[in-house]
């Protein structure tokens, strides 16, 4: 403390009114800081917000329309949406018939979490029709892509039955693209909002009830 | 103040001192952090990263902006901008193999800068701030590392940067809206690339050189530890005030700070020159892919210095069709650091004066950290699958599963084990 500061404070101790606390002007400064906080907290609401998706990422999300007709039986092609890949799977009647076989083994067989696939997908093949699977090719664990095994056996061992192995850290996905128990995904892979413009083409990212 | 047994230049110098002087406190700060702070002479090998850490620091500052002349921000350019440094820029290729070598290298000298800090006790009080501080570095030099990695916009810059920013949609109700919101988009973009440059290039530097002075302010104010963890401020010299065991920090660590540079720089430069991508580990091949949203990598795996938390990461299962259980233990593998301070019971600081109940955890956690951190640069079907009495797991799952469980137990047990040790007689003085 400077002496000037002191010589101030003595002379106020010989003013008698050193220890009044001035509550009004007190108040007044508690009122100042709590505006002025006040103030920088809603300085910040626009500097989050900026971070958010822009309008420009809000309308690249558009639906894409694809031509489902030349995909093989038994093969598949990855569209994109939202820049995400979108697998379409034209399943053979064997591969739709073995969805049904193992149910023990699936940590989610009959799709009960609803956020997973439109209502119009919660049946047997999660599908629309029961050959065409659509399922967004990203792991609901940490959001890679998993790799396509939908060939029985190979290096997926004797008991595989055709599906999906994310590399990442080892999810196990079938055809439908439900998760296998004893995954670290936690949930089944998204089926997107889609439907058919014609019997050959699919329009995803919309389905009957939304409009585009 | 003209002194005639002076040279007339001697005199001007010191004039522009005292001029200096009276408007800024320049001699007084060289006193008080050079030539008048007086460290324990017994300094060792150990004690040569926490000047190497800083000298890193400057190298990537350095090198980083002479980078960010040629490098683009733009998803679309940003890869190509990187191979244009590499073979178009002139000496391009030196500035970012010194940038590359160097997060590696920073991580290699923090590492045994920590790893001295723990075997000598020097988080203990009264130095408790240092260490707090010192973990926050470590935080934001992470941050610093994972930002900076998205940049070249290679498959595994890419993957990694989806794998970690997933991780926080994994806490509960609003995790999904904090990844977006981090991301700036739906999937990992040219939005999230561009504002990780950003946390790259500004944020966090400026945090971490922050962070760096309150370090060596909160160090100077109550001294640096030594390998006997004994206080040389207790005993000193009756007529100057000076520790007995205290040397001037210069000129003798400056000097000695020096030769650890000039060993460290042969093994650096021999690195940038000859190995930089170090087999894959400082440079990972994928990397020289360029990101491809569609298409995940056949193995992903994130740069050695985060294999060990990564390793937990992946070691813990998910529970209730939650993943947020294995993305917590791995926060905590990091933050546990910061409550050494007050985990430790032991009366003494030192390795020196412990006895071997604290010596076998501690080998035990630095296996844990060495085996952890390989298993999280493969895949966890390496070893293959035990059999049907396992219920057919991953070997290395389940290794992993047992090292997260020693891992923690360091910590957890320290309280316990810490106190229990049989401790040997601390010294006065410090030992040489």
């Amino acid at each position: 403390m400077s002496d000037n500061q002191n010589d101030k404070q003595q002379a106020d101790l010989q003013a008698g009114e050193p220890n009044q606390i001035d509550l009004e002007k007190r108040n007044f400064l508690i009122a100042t800081s709590a505006v002025g906080a006040l103030g920088c907290a809603a300085v910040a609401v626009p500097f989050v917000a900026s971070m958010t998706p822009s309008e420009r990422a809000k309308a690249a999300g558009a639906p894409v329309e694809v031509d489902i007709s030349k995909i093989e039986p038994g093969t598949m092609m990855t569209a994109e949406w939202r820049g995400q890949p979108v697998w379409i799977i034209n399943r053979t009647d064997e591969m739709t018939a073995e969805l049904a076989k193992h149910n023990d083994q699936l940590s989610d067989p009959a799709c009960e979490v609803t956020s997973q696939q439109p209502e119009y997908c919660k049946n047997s093949s999660r599908s629309i029709k029961p050959n065409v699977a659509v399922v967004v090719g990203i792991c609901t664990h940490l959001g890679c892509s998993p790799t396509e095994k939908i060939k029985p056996g190979g290096d997926m061992g004797e008991n595989w039955t055709g599906g999906f192995f994310c590399p990442c850290h080892g999810s196990k996905f079938d055809l439908a693209g439900r998760v296998f128990k004893g995954s670290p995904a936690p949930i089944n892979l998204v089926v997107p909002p889609h439907k058919y413009l014609t019997d050959n083409t699919l329009l995803i990212g919309v389905d009957t009830e939304e409009k585009a | 103040m003209t002194d005639k047994n002076k040279s007339p230049l001697a005199n001007a110098l010191d004039d522009t001192l005292s001029w200096v002087d009276a408007r800024f406190p320049l001699t007084s700060n060289i006193k008080a952090h050079l030539t008048e702070y007086y460290a324990p002479k017994n300094f060792n090998f150990w004690y040569f990263f926490g000047s190497l850490a800083l000298m890193v620091l400057v190298l990537q500052i350095l090198t980083g902006i002479f980078l960010t002349m040629h490098y683009k921000p733009d998803a679309e350019l940003a890869f190509g901008s990187v191979e244009y440094i590499m073979r178009d820029v002139p000496w391009g290729w030196l500035i970012r193999y010194m940038h590359s070598t160097g997060a590696s290298m920073f991580f290699v000298v923090v590492y045994l800068h920590m790893f001295r800090g723990i075997i000598y006790g020097s988080y203990r009080a009264p130095r408790e701030l240092i260490w707090l501080f010192g973990v926050a570095i470590f935080l934001a030099l992470m941050g610093e590392a994972f930002f900076g990695y998205l940049l070249p916009w290679g498959q595994m810059s890419y993957w990694g940067a989806q794998v970690i920013v997933n991780l926080f949609s994994a806490i509960p109700f609003i995790g999904p809206d904090v990844s977006e919101w981090l991301r700036g988009d739906y999937l990992v973009s040219d939005a999230t690339l561009n504002r990780f440059f950003a946390f790259h290039v500004i944020a966090l530097p400026f945090v971490l050189a922050g962070l760096v002075v309150a370090h060596l302010i909160a160090l100077h104010e109550v001294g640096s530890n030594n390998p006997d963890g004994v206080e040389i401020k207790k005993l000193k010299d009756k007529k100057t005030g000076i520790p007995l065991d205290g040397i001037p920090f210069h000129p003798y660590y400056t000097v000695k700070d020096l030769v650890g540079v000039s060993v460290f720089l042969i093994v650096f430069s021999a690195i940038v020159f000859f190995a930089p991508e170090m087999g894959g580990y400082f440079l990972e091949a994928n990397n020289f892919v360029p990101a491809d949203p569609l298409k995940t990598p056949a193995h992903i795996a994130p740069v050695w210095y985060f294999t060990p938390y990564y390793s937990i990461l992946r070691a813990v299962p998910p529970i209730l069709n939650s993943q947020f259980p294995g993305v917590a233990a791995m926060g905590l593998s990091v933050v546990a650091f910061a409550f050494l301070p007050w985990l430790d019971k032991s009366p003494v600081k030192s390795i020196r004066y412990r006895g071997t109940l604290y010596k076998k955890w501690l080998a035990a956690f630095v296996v844990s950290f060495l085996v952890l951190g390989y298993l999280g640069t493969v895949p966890s079907n390496i070893w293959g699958q035990f059999g049907a009495w396992m219920g057919g797991a991953d070997r290395a799952t389940v290794v992993a599963r047992f090292f997260t469980a020693v891992y923690f137990l360091f910590f957890i047990l320290m309280p316990w084990y810490s106190k229990k040790d049989k401790t040997k007689p601390v010294p006065d003085r410090v030992t040489g």
